[in-house]
């Protein structure tokens, strides 16, 4: 695996002028054993592209992350991932006996790699914390470190594997936050996998919708970021619908009725 | 409900005190052996004994025979805490090497070193290479199992992490397994360290001409307890600077750890 270190050039998309996607699968298949993982799937990511994959457990999210971070072989298919990529996980998974700086810039080379780590952190907010040691950081903290060290390789592809789903609410709204104004100024393709069907609307172009290794519905929010509730009351449904939760339509306020029998239905997967 | 109070009067402080039992228990050792109930050369009075401990510091007979015992425990520890870190990083990163490595060390856990002292005897004779040889021989093995283990016990999830980021194998060693492993690597070290010591005593009986065991079989020839207990400080004294001297190193690298850097 190679690293692009070279900056990005930071373009922004037309939506009207076609390019060439960052990422494309074209039958895309991964077992283990029996298990069929991945059926045959299909994917395009256009650069600059923010895609929310949303799916149970067991259904191939992470399999398919591993694939586009390049963990996994992927035995002669057809794939096409960018060089340069970067993956932020649901657990920071920084090096405990490495100092915040130098988890930024691991695996990185050059003489200025404390500048730009200090850059890095300095973007996510974390300029105090260059020499703090990680285990001394909260989950935040941990998160956003984990946010600089993706951001100081210039990704073309930056990979969300649940990164919020272990941060308190509070956390993870200002994180949320973070990650628009991250991407809005580096503008990398994004995948990222969440159980949060609100925060895929709230933050994706395009949500997607994993089920048993294939894509079961796919769903492009065309409307602005902060002007979303018009759009919620239906998409949130339909998502939930393919996710086998029958839900009412409303937003998450809405979704528990009072004195009620139960709204969400048992999974069947 | 009664009041309980927080301030301990100076009786309760002295008899609370962890020192109060070792004081007693010296003060009636030398009770008993100056009123002849111990005589003297069952065991010498402890007055005795510090008296022994100056004269032989001063005469350089102590030093000279400790510097010797050290030098059998330093070689020793050297060479078997080498040949445990080089077998464990053969058999910890590579699973021919583990084939390869592992069922031998597994055997060889098996033998007490001790019992091998005749064997070594026959093969090097009764000079320092059979001494210097047990020590090795029993020191290599905490050190192989302890680091072996941290090595397979390296958080995976860390491993994919770096190897996302582009590190290669020879990198992700050198960053991420090897300091992963090396808490465990130290818990090894302190294992050999406390085990050489035993070693020492047991291979300078074998008919040694200079240190520690040698003033104790000297000692015993002529009923000469005050020697004897000496050498026993001092034997503590070893144990007690070896495992100083492994705190140092984990103080140091283990600073990341959250306990220390609390602290």
């Amino acid at each position: 695996m190679s690293l692009n270190a070279t900056p990005l050039k930071i373009a922004f998309p037309r939506p009207t002028e076609p390019r060439e996607p960052v990422v494309r699968l074209r039958r895309f298949s991964r077992r283990f054993g029996d298990n069929l993982i991945i059926d045959a799937l299909n994917l395009d990511i256009a650069p600059g592209e923010f895609v929310a994959l949303l799916g149970h457990s067991g259904s191939g999210k992470t399999t398919l992350l591993r694939t586009l971070a390049g963990l996994d072989d992927i035995d002669g298919q057809d794939v096409t991932v960018p060089g340069s990529r970067a993956v932020v996980f649901q657990d920071a998974r920084l090096l405990p006996w490495k100092r915040v700086w130098k988890n930024v810039v691991l695996g990185l080379k050059g003489g200025d790699v404390r500048a730009r780590a200090d850059a890095a952190l300095g973007e996510v907010g974390l300029s105090h914390r260059l020499d703090a040691w990680p285990l001394t950081l909260s989950g935040g903290e941990a998160q956003r470190t984990a946010l600089a060290r993706a951001l100081v390789r210039q990704p073309e592809l930056l990979l969300l594997d649940e990164p919020f789903a272990a941060l308190d609410a509070l956390t993870r709204l200002r994180m949320h936050e973070l990650v628009m104004r991250l991407w809005r100024s580096h503008r990398p393709a994004v995948l990222m996998v969440t159980h949060d069907v609100d925060e895929a609307i709230a933050l994706a172009d395009r949500v997607l919708v994993l089920a048993k290794g294939r894509i079961v519905a796919e769903e492009r929010i065309n409307a602005e970021r902060g002007q979303r509730t018009a759009t919620v009351r239906d998409l949130r449904r339909r998502l939930l619908g393919h996710l086998g939760v029958t839900a009412q339509t409303g937003t998450y306020a809405d979704a528990i009725a009072d004195g009620a029998a139960p709204q969400i239905a048992a999974v069947s997967e | 409900m009664q009041n309980v109070s927080v301030h301990t009067s100076p009786g309760q402080k002295i008899v609370r005190s962890r020192l109060l039992s070792p004081i007693l228990l010296l003060l009636t050792w030398e009770g008993a052996a100056r009123s002849g109930l111990i005589p003297e050369h069952v065991l010498a009075a402890p007055s005795a004994v510090l008296a022994t401990l100056w004269g032989m510091i001063l005469s350089g007979e102590l030093p000279s025979n400790l510097l010797v015992s050290a030098g059998r425990v330093g070689l020793g520890l050297a060479i078997g805490v080498s040949a445990g870190i080089v077998l464990a990083l053969i058999a910890g990163l590579s699973r021919q090497g583990e084939a390869a490595v592992d069922p031998l060390m597994q055997i060889k856990r098996t033998i007490p070193v001790v019992a091998l002292a005749p064997l070594f005897i026959v093969w090097f004779g009764i000079g320092e290479t059979p001494k210097v040889a047990l020590i090795a021989f029993a020191t290599l093995f905490p050190v192989y199992l302890n680091l072996y283990n941290g090595i397979r016990g390296v958080d995976k999830r860390l491993v994919d992490a770096a190897h996302s980021f582009g590190l290669g194998r020879f990198a992700l060693i050198i960053h991420v397994i090897l300091p992963g492993a090396l808490p465990s690597l130290l818990l090894g070290l302190r294992y050999a360290l406390t085990i050489a010591i035993v070693m020492l005593v047991i291979a300078e009986q074998i008919n040694a001409s200079a240190g520690l065991g040698f003033l104790v079989n000297n000692a015993r020839d002529f009923m000469r307890t005050d020697i004897i207990v000496v050498c026993l400080m001092v034997y503590a004294l070893l144990g007690l600077t070896a495992d100083f001297v492994i705190r140092i190193i984990e103080d140091r690298a283990l600073a990341w750890r959250p306990k220390l850097v609390e602290a």
